[in-house]
């Protein structure tokens, strides 16, 4: 039996993230505020706290999607490595931000209008679509190991996505407008706020960006130690 | 000398459309699948409603757009997947044609591909629906041919990308279906208005995100094409 020694300089140790963890602690602490300090509203009741998470996933997903495609040019123009792991990183959170949205929307859709889901909410129904593009991406990376033909095909991907959002938009809302009344009474845009909801919404909005740059910062160390390992592996392997 | 000279861009794409057809026209594998495909779907999307609450007039502008997406992802994948054999990939990227002309003459051969179905497809639905053959047909055929030039267009792309992954086939309905999202929906809004007898111009506010769609992504895959290729 041969057992493997290890250098100390490849040892691996434990890395605590800092910058998660304060996020994390910082979401913890939004919550406690949302649920317990914030007054509850007086038409939709309780259901309305849902928004400080469907709010949250917003922000996240469309901050992630933005770097995302901002990278995939950069990438594609500067051969630059960092901007594709980078916008990998924001892509997988996005997906996740995206996860959110489309979960906690039909939740609050069903108490408030009484259905799960509206295909005439233009952005709930763009969001669902995004939701696939950004999937696809993912499954792209995964399905390609040559590591400049991977950032090359997403990058493409990527950059046609963005293209593919207006026409998204413009095609949900004229099939909405065509079809339905848009809603009137019920509408979502949010009734004023009181100035207690309006801070716990400003805070939601501080907190969810930190939180998903701190996840995309993660997500990125993780992509650039994989594409080192399997450096390694391919150079252990012909050495 | 001047037999030798390179042809230009759509010359080029031309001589590319004919080797296709050509391979096309003696293996007829790809086409009599495909054509075969669809008027199987025709025919048994006709059993999916009950015919005393939806009548076939009303569900066969459905019928039409499903069967018309998926019988164009069989025929996209081909038309790469026939290039992976002995890399017939490599051969076209040596010779003296530009990248882009690859991307056009593969969307034109993929264009003529899908029209050639339709062109059964259609009159079948016509026959199996009970369909008047008159004007809304044609125009509808109209429609039919703007979004097969917008799914065409993504198609090709992608079929160029998805035969260098592992996933290869499987990955290509996963890419494209989104991009073929706006094209079926105005398509198809716009058809079936046709359909129940409304008049052009009622529908040019679908037909012009379709038409806006078309222009938009046959530029934007030409220029991005160069990239999917190997350096």
């Amino acid at each position: 039996m041969t057992s493997v020694s290890h250098s100390p300089a490849v040892e691996p140790k434990p890395v605590f993230d800092w910058v998660l963890g304060l996020a994390v602690a910082a979401v913890v602490g939004f919550y406690v505020r949302a649920i317990y300090f914030t007054p509850i509203e007086l038409q939709q009741g309780a259901a309305q706290k849902i928004y400080y998470l469907h709010l949250a996933g917003v922000i996240g997903a469309y901050l992630s999607i933005t770097i995302t495609a901002l990278m995939s040019i950069v990438a594609l123009w500067l051969h630059d490595q960092r901007a594709d792991h980078l916008a990998e990183a924001s892509a997988e959170v996005g997906l996740v931000f995206l996860t959110v949205v489309l979960t906690t929307g039909p939740i609050w859709g069903h108490k408030i209008w009484g259905a799960w889901w509206a295909w005439w909410e233009a952005r709930l129904t763009l969001t669902l679509f995004l939701w696939f593009v950004i999937v696809a991406y993912l499954v792209l990376r995964g399905a390609i190991e040559d590591v400049a033909m991977r950032a090359r095909y997403s990058a493409v991907l990527a950059m046609l996505g963005a293209l593919l959002i207006p026409f998204i938009h413009l095609s949900v809302y004229l099939f909405a407008a065509r079809l339905h009344p848009m809603p009137v009474v019920l509408k979502p845009s949010r009734p004023s706020l009181s100035s207690e909801m309006l801070t716990t919404l400003l805070l939601s909005l501080a907190t969810f960006t930190f939180l998903c740059v701190a996840l995309i910062r993660a997500r990125y160390r993780l992509a650039v130690q994989r594409d080192l390992a399997a450096a390694l592996d391919v150079d252990g392997g012909v050495a | 000398m001047n037999g030798h000279r390179p042809p230009g861009t759509l010359g080029a794409a031309w001589l590319l459309v004919r080797k296709d057809l050509a391979i096309e026209f003696r293996t007829r594998t790809a086409f009599l699948s495909a054509l075969v495909f669809a008027v199987l779907a025709l025919t048994i999307f006709y059993f999916t409603w009950d015919e005393s609450v939806v009548s076939p007039n009303d569900r066969a502008p459905g019928v039409l757009w499903v069967v018309l997406t998926f019988s164009a992802l069989l025929g996209l994948h081909r038309s790469f997947g026939l290039e992976e054999h002995d890399r017939g990939i490599d051969a076209l990227l040596v010779s003296p044609i530009s990248r882009e002309s690859i991307y056009l003459g593969k969307a034109i051969g993929n264009l003529i591909f899908l029209s050639a179905i339709q062109v059964v497809a259609i009159p079948s639905l016509a026959l199996f629906y009970n369909l008047p053959v008159g004007r809304p047909l044609f125009i509808v055929s109209g429609i039919v041919f703007l979004a097969m030039v917008g799914i065409v267009a993504v198609g090709t792309l992608f079929s160029a990308m998805a035969v260098n992954t592992r996933l290869a086939e499987l990955l290509l309905p996963m890419l494209s279906l989104p991009f073929f999202v706006p094209v079926l929906m105005n398509a198809a809004q716009a058809g079936s208005r046709i359909f129940a007898g409304r008049p052009v111009a009622e529908v040019m506010p679908w037909l012009r995100i379709l038409i806006a769609f078309d222009i938009v992504f046959v530029f934007a895959c030409t220029l991005a094409f160069p990239f999917t290729l190997e350096e």
